[in-house]
């Protein structure tokens, strides 16, 4: 027991030693970084492809989304678009500008505008919704759109993904829509809308930063969406072979 | 003034103290070249890993720390009893070290062993501003070498520790190639059973966890004292020497499982305090921790000296060898690391009955219901038989019974356990602690956040001491990750049921799944930083502020103006 030090050796030293080392410092607050709320970004191209169908026409097509903020508080951009390249049009293009929180351990709730500005009529609409990660590892994110004339629209969209190895990836994904009421200018009747049905290859070439990818994708009209689309001389279906690269940054 | 008359009263209290070493360093941007890769990064005196500072206990050292970057700077003197003024922690010790700033740390070293600096100002640690630290001791040490070696363990990243931290944030599983996949669903089919693989998948993904969430940061090259596996830094020997290593793991992230094939090693020091001597085949160093082993090589040949990390996703190599440029066999990785539902604790309805594990009831300071915080109703009924891991008999008991985790000695011999470890001389007598403090180790790995209670450090209250008093802290983690807990300032005594000879240390793993307990004798006043030392976790929030209130009458002064400073009262 020759080795033990009594603490109040110790406190002595203390004692001794402190006054002559800091005497007229006073214990600061934590004013650092580190007791701020970690603010973080990032920016995503989900989707960043050329896509031939099957009547031959291609289409340039893009899914982003940025955010900025913390893990009580985050701002998110979504990006949109379909580009016919043949008649240089956007089919569709839509940008969403959410808020959003954490309201469960895997889920955040959102709250936000959304701008539809394609070739033809323009929409806005207030955007509700939920987006996290459902068991089983399917990411799902789920909003309800009401349109500045009223209308209201409801979207469903979920992605798994299956590692073949853990550099080759097969994501799948569904896109579906419903409509609580018809939006005739923009070929939306009542009903279920229209589901988009995706599956991609992918690679993970650098990182998880660049991920070239090819795939498949259904696009498909339902109901009375359908009957305007091809009253319109428009296809309520179409295959794809998509290429393109998921980029993170 | 004040510091002469310190400075002499010094003197009296300790008559073989004479010397005031003096230490220069420069903070300075580097260049890092593990063999693999070439990044620009952040170092001491011009180089990373920084120098190894050699102290002797006794003296007082003055160490001035000149800042050549364009950003704020601190260095942390990990493990080192101290004035809290000089711990080093911006925020906390003091303001930090503002760019062509040169501050002068003076304290008295009151101790000896290995140990290790680092900065402690945002990711510099991770992007290599750290080095090492020996204290020769004023006595006779009790055992015998004839020559000694730091072997200072780090996991270099290509990515900056800024680019890092963002992209767990973005992606948890950024950085984790050792997932599960399509491939290993048909060989654990084959090996288990297609329906109990099923089941096993569907169990996890019901809690949205991943077996193979061992190692969050993957794609590091393992460096030795700076040099990767392909640099392989070499110590040379004598045949027949006792060769004294002293083992620094300064990973931001990885904990290693540590080798020398051919030579058996003896553990005599952990976290720079004498442990009773314990030869071993492997042990395992979590972040922050050291270890002091003795070798012995008899024969004329090479010996690897292998640092495979936990998961399995990288490794250190380095040498010893009489001679430069010989070298031995590098072994391959083993297979990589998954956790099981053990991992995740004691969940209701598992049955445990068909695990033949040895009690461990034995060991004072364990148990381990710490899941109890978590909604497994998801999970009763299943057939955990079959998720569990070989059980070779293993009765670690710091790791959850059943834990996919324990590690084995690659040749099959002894792998060090903390239930090993006995303090050679205990530093304070034994007394019952005053109160007990319960941390419970908290995290969604899905949003990459990490906390202490489940309050992150941005929105936490200090945890307020008594100086005087001995502090019992009970960790629970519930989290499935391991974390290595590092109190500035004061000792943490680790409970392995050994009473008074309980091991002295500066930092604690905790396993997932289990609970550990660690004293404190509440000798130090001022206020100190308790943390994981897991770099990003504890950015994320796994931090604390730690008071420690009253004290010499100077200090309760100092205490009390502090208790005005708006939230963090």
């Amino acid at each position: 027991m020759s080795g033990v030090r009594f603490s109040g050796a110790v406190s002595l030293f203390a004692f001794l030693v402190l006054p002559a080392m800091a005497a007229a410092q006073a214990m600061i607050a934590d004013t650092s970084g580190r007791k701020q709320p970690l603010t973080t970004w990032g920016i995503q191209f989900e989707e960043l492809e050329y896509r031939y169908s099957d009547d031959d026409e291609g289409l340039g097509v893009w899914n982003a989304d940025a955010f900025y903020g913390t893990d009580d508080f985050k701002v998110r951009l979504l990006s949109a678009g379909e580009y016919e390249i043949e008649e240089q049009a956007y089919e569709t293009l839509e940008h969403q500008l959410v808020g959003q929180i954490p309201v469960s351990r895997f889920f955040d709730a959102k709250a936000g505008v959304r701008f539809d500005t394609p070739e033809g009529p323009d929409r806005t609409y207030a955007v509700f919704g939920v987006t996290g990660l459902a068991p089983q590892w399917f990411e799902i994110d789920a909003s309800l759109y009401v349109s500045k004339e009223g209308d209201t629209s409801a979207a469903l969209d979920a992605e798994y993904e299956l590692l073949f190895t853990n550099h080759w990836i097969l994501t799948a994904t569904l896109d579906a829509t419903v409509a609580f009421s018809e939006d005739e200018d923009i070929g939306i009747g009542k009903g279920l809308v229209s589901t988009e049905t995706g599956l991609r290859l992918s690679y993970d070439f650098i990182d998880r930063a660049v991920s070239p990818y090819f795939g498949v994708v259904h696009e498909r009209k339902y109901g009375d969406t359908a009957d305007l689309a091809e009253t319109a001389a428009g296809s309520t279906e179409d295959w794809f072979a998509v290429i393109g690269a998921r980029i993170a940054f | 003034m004040n510091i002469r008359l310190g400075a002499v009263v010094l003197c009296l209290l300790m008559p073989a103290l004479a010397l005031a070493g003096e230490y220069d360093l420069t903070v300075d941007r580097v260049e890092i070249d593990t063999g693999d890769f070439v990044k620009q990064g952040i170092g001491y005196n011009g180089k990373s890993p920084g120098p190894v500072l050699r102290f002797k206990e006794g003296e007082t050292v003055r160490i001035n720390v000149t800042n050549n970057l364009d950003e704020m700077t601190s260095i942390h003197w990990h493990g080192l009893i101290l004035p809290y003024q000089q711990d080093g922690v911006p925020g906390i010790s003091f303001p930090g070290i503002k760019p062509g700033e040169t501050f002068t740390y003076e304290f008295p070293i009151q101790q000896a062993g290995t140990y290790w600096f680092h900065s402690h100002s945002g990711f510099q640690e991770p992007d290599g501003a750290y080095g090492a630290i020996v204290i020769e001791p004023e006595g006779r040490e009790p055992f015998r070498y004839d020559r000694e070696y730091v072997v200072q363990l780090t996991d270099k990243h290509p990515h900056s520790g800024d680019r890092i931290m963002r992209n767990l944030k973005m992606m948890p599983d950024y950085y984790n190639r050792k997932q599960q996949t399509v491939g290993e669903f048909f060989s654990d089919s084959s090996e288990q059973g297609f329906w109990n693989t099923v089941r096993d998948r569907l169990a996890w993904g019901d809690m949205r966890m991943m077996k193979a969430d061992v190692e969050d940061l993957q794609g590091f090259t393992g460096l030795i004292n700076g040099k990767g596996p392909e640099q392989n830094w070499t110590g040379l020997f004598e045949p027949g020497e006792r060769i004294r290593l002293r083992f620094i793991n300064s990973s931001a992230m990885t904990y290693f499982d540590v080798r020398t094939p051919g030579l058996d090693m003896t553990v005599v020091q952990a976290d720079g305090n004498n442990v009773q001597p314990v030869t071993v085949d492997e042990f395992r160093i979590g972040v922050a921790e050291t270890y002091d082993v003795i070798v012995r090589p008899r024969d004329e040949q090479a010996y690897t000296i292998f640092a495979e990390s936990m998961g399995r996703s990288g490794y250190a190599r380095a040498t010893l060898a009489p001679e430069e440029g010989m070298e031995a066999a590098v072994p391959p990785l083993r297979e990589p690391a998954r956790l099981t539902m053990a991992d995740m604790g004691n969940m209701h309805g598992m049955d445990h009955g068909n695990m033949d594990m040895g009690s461990s009831d034995d060991m004072a300071g364990m148990d381990h219901s710490s899941m109890s915080g978590m909604d497994h109703s998801g999970m009763s009924g299943m057939d955990h038989g079959s998720m569990m891991m070989d059980n070779q008999a293993q009765n670690d008991p710091f790791y959850a019974r059943g834990s996919g985790l324990v590690p084995t000695a690659a040749n099959g011999g002894k792998f060090l356990s903390y239930a090993d470890l006995r303090a050679q001389n205990p530093l304070y007598e034994e007394r019952e602690p005053t109160r007990e403090i319960e941390l419970r180790l908290t995290g969604n790995m899905e949003r990459y956040s990490w906390s202490i209670n489940g309050v992150k450090y941005e929105e936490a209250d200090p945890i307020r001491l008594q100086y005087g008093e001995r502090v019992r802290f009970k960790f629970v983690n519930e989290t499935m990750m391991t974390h290595p807990m590092h109190l500035h300032g004061m000792w943490s005594i680790l409970d392995v049921g050994a009473g008074q000879w309980n091991p002295i240390k500066h930092t604690i793993n905790v396993n997932p799944g289990t609970t550990v307990y660690m004293e404190t004798e509440v000798d130090e006043p001022g206020q100190w930083a308790f943390h994981c030392h897991l770099s990003y976790h504890a950015a994320a929030g796994m931090f604390r502020k730690v008071i420690v209130e009253g004290g010499p009458d100077s200090q309760q002064a100092k205490t009390e103006a502090m208790a005005e400073d708006g939230g963090e009262a």
